[in-house]
């Protein structure tokens, strides 16, 4: 039972892992532009079929690194040409917009890679297990983990440390002063979109990895991140990646004992979060 | 303002007429009677969305729950309950409105892309119920088994069932009773209050009217109309899937509503009837309909944000 259990947790650190990758993304966009990218979805999905593409030119380890930045290419494309001319008027159509797009994407990785679930190749030796006791703690797994890991203390260190990193800090409290201030926010919301489809294209290569490839595999995994920044509080970074954890883990557990709620047991906790801290757990007051 | 005043009178008039007598001519221009059906139907749940999205200024993007659980109490009621197409409808109703009223409190302090992240994320609770609990459900088949039932009137008896133009004007008496309740409500001091709340809500506030209680109302409201728009499109197809709770119907609601102009009362049945008629061809004609769809909304959204009654509006009144 304990193994069961272990088994659950440790899986649902992994979905966390790649719900909190996702909704960093779409904090960051979310932040800075106000903009719900609904196609974040589709860039992960785009992520992983690229990887697939990439992978017998150059291997495994150059498509996860070409792959998000080729997404992260498309996103700053997208923004420059269609989202720009959003920014200032009411939400609704910055959301609609993205809505579209991410039916444009699922249906386009449809017709371009096929509707059937493609599969993808991890090197070998990262599919092992690495224990026999724990037979569920493959090396690919823990790879994940460490992957996720760095390009989150990545992201953080970038926000922290960089000059572009503190203007998106200062642009999510107030764009007009950092406007005034002389720095193009033209250009820094560009920069910060890419990052955030970035981040989406990685997840998408690593989820791939993880749960096969098919054209679904991004509207299924963008309402758990919509989620995952709620419980974790909105505005806030930091909260948005426990957040990830949390739901992830919670419905890793709720696999125990009540398989058929494994995925509205996180809306559960949604709800739970909001009746008692509307902002979130970790969200300012008064931003929203 | 006389002129205005006669426009509108004349727009009401020429849409009742249209709705009237659409049967004899639906079939004269290459479509269907279902076809139709379908459009009052979604244009009823178009036009619920827009009581709240247009005259409250509230971006709900989770109506598709309400919507869903509307169709699953119609078609669950006749399938294990009583074999009553009213009662199905009543149940449609309670079950949508009920479950609007008890989410309202959790969401009806947030506001604008927040309201719209919480509405919608709240609807896959009850898609998930809907798909995972095949026993009851049907699951991912959707609950079959069942079909809309002739209505008993004691003198004579309603085919709906076979005869799909009876089931039609079922459909537009319902359609006209719900927005003749809408229209009223916003003729209504609070239907004023809700428009205040819509262009300034801090000065709303500041005059002492309960903006939260107002927003639950009128989210209840709007709940409420969307589950009676679910019920009938579960008894249009004689059939309910999770489909009809998905996010992406949710959107699609709200794309009606833009494309026929939020401003104005009629709009989103217009945007529904054109969004209809255009699904029902693109996906007779393509298999990729969807990027179709796709490429639909964004050029909506660039080119056309004001929706059609947006612009004829402006065309007419300079």
């Amino acid at each position: 039972m304990t193994q069961v259990v272990l088994f659950n947790i440790f899986n649902g650190l992994i979905v966390g892992a790649f719900y909190a990758l996702m909704a960093l993304g779409l904090s960051l966009i979310l932040n800075l532009s106000g903009v719900i990218n609904f196609a974040h979805g589709g860039f992960l999905a785009i992520g992983g079929y690229v990887a697939y593409t990439l992978i017998p030119y150059v291997g495994f380890w150059g498509a996860l690194v070409l792959a998000p930045v080729l997404t992260a290419i498309l996103g700053v494309l997208v923004e420059r040409v269609l989202i720009r001319r959003l920014y200032g008027r009411d939400p609704l159509y910055s959301l609609l917009l993205t809505f579209g797009l991410a039916f444009i994407f699922e249906d386009g990785t449809r017709f371009i890679w096929g509707a059937q679930s493609l599969p993808f190749q991890v090197p070998g030796w990262l599919m092992a297990p690495l224990s026999s006791d724990y037979f569920f703690l493959t090396g690919y797994r823990l790879f994940m983990v460490l992957i996720v890991a760095i390009a989150v203390i990545g992201l953080f260190l970038i926000l922290s440390y960089t000059k572009l990193g503190v203007r998106i800090r200062a642009g999510t409290l107030d764009l007009e002063t950092v406007s005034v201030l002389g720095v193009n926010v033209r250009i820094l919301r560009n920069m910060n979109f890419g990052m955030g489809v970035y981040l989406a294209g990685l997840a998408g290569v690593l989820a791939v990895g993880q749960l096969g490839l098919q054209p679904t595999i991004g509207s299924s995994l963008i309402m758990p991140s919509f989620v995952a920044i709620i419980v974790g509080g909105l505005g806030s970074l930091p909260g948005t990646l426990l957040g990830g954890f949390l739901i992830g883990v919670a419905s890793g557990v709720t696999t125990v004992f009540f398989p058929s709620a494994t995925e509205a047991v996180i809306y559960v906790m949604m709800a739970a979060v909001l009746m008692v801290r509307p902002r979130g757990l970790l969200g300012e007051e008064g931003r929203f | 303002m006389g002129a205005i005043d006669f426009n509108k009178r004349a727009a009401n008039l020429l849409v009742w007429l249209l709705l009237g007598t659409m049967p004899y001519w639906m079939t004269a221009i290459g479509g269907y009677v279902e076809l139709g059906s379908r459009a009052v139907v979604l244009g009823l749940g178009a036009m619920s969305l827009n009581f709240l999205l247009g005259y409250t200024g509230v971006l709900s993007f989770g109506h598709a729950a309400y919507f869903g659980l509307g169709a699953y109490g119609a078609g669950m009621m006749i399938r294990y309950v009583a074999p009553s197409t009213g009662l199905a409808i009543a149940t449609g109703i309670l079950v949508g409105t009920v479950a609007a009223a008890i989410i309202g409190p959790l969401i009806i302090r947030l506001r604008g892309v927040y309201f719209a992240m919480v509405t919608i994320a709240f609807g896959q609770v009850f898609y998930f119920i809907a798909f995972r609990w095949n026993a009851v459900t049907g699951g991912d088949d959707g609950l079959t088994g069942w079909t809309r039932l002739p209505i008993d009137l004691g003198f004579t008896q309603i085919d709906i069932l076979h005869n799909p133009i009876a089931f039609y004007y079922l459909v537009l008496v319902l359609f006209a009773v719900a927005v003749g309740i809408m229209a009223f409500l916003l003729r209504s001091p609070f239907g004023r209050t809700l428009l205040a709340i819509r262009e300034n809500e801090r000065r709303a506030r500041f005059l002492g009217i309960p903006v939260d209680r107002h927003i639950w109302i009128s989210w209840i409201i709007s709940c409420g109309f969307v589950s009676l728009a679910g019920a009938l499109y579960a008894l249009l197809n004689n059939f309910v899937d999770p489909r009809a709770l998905y996010w992406t119907q949710s959107g699609d609601f709200v794309i009606m509503a833009v494309l026929g102009g939020m401003r104005s009362f009629w709009g989103p049945l217009l945007g529904a009837a054109i969004f209809v008629v255009l699904q029902d061809y693109l996906s007779s004609q393509t298999e990729n309909w969807m990027s179709f769809l796709g490429l639909f909304f964004v050029l909506i959204v660039l080119f056309f944000p004001r929706g059609v009654l947006g612009i004829i509006r402006r065309k007419v009144t300079p």
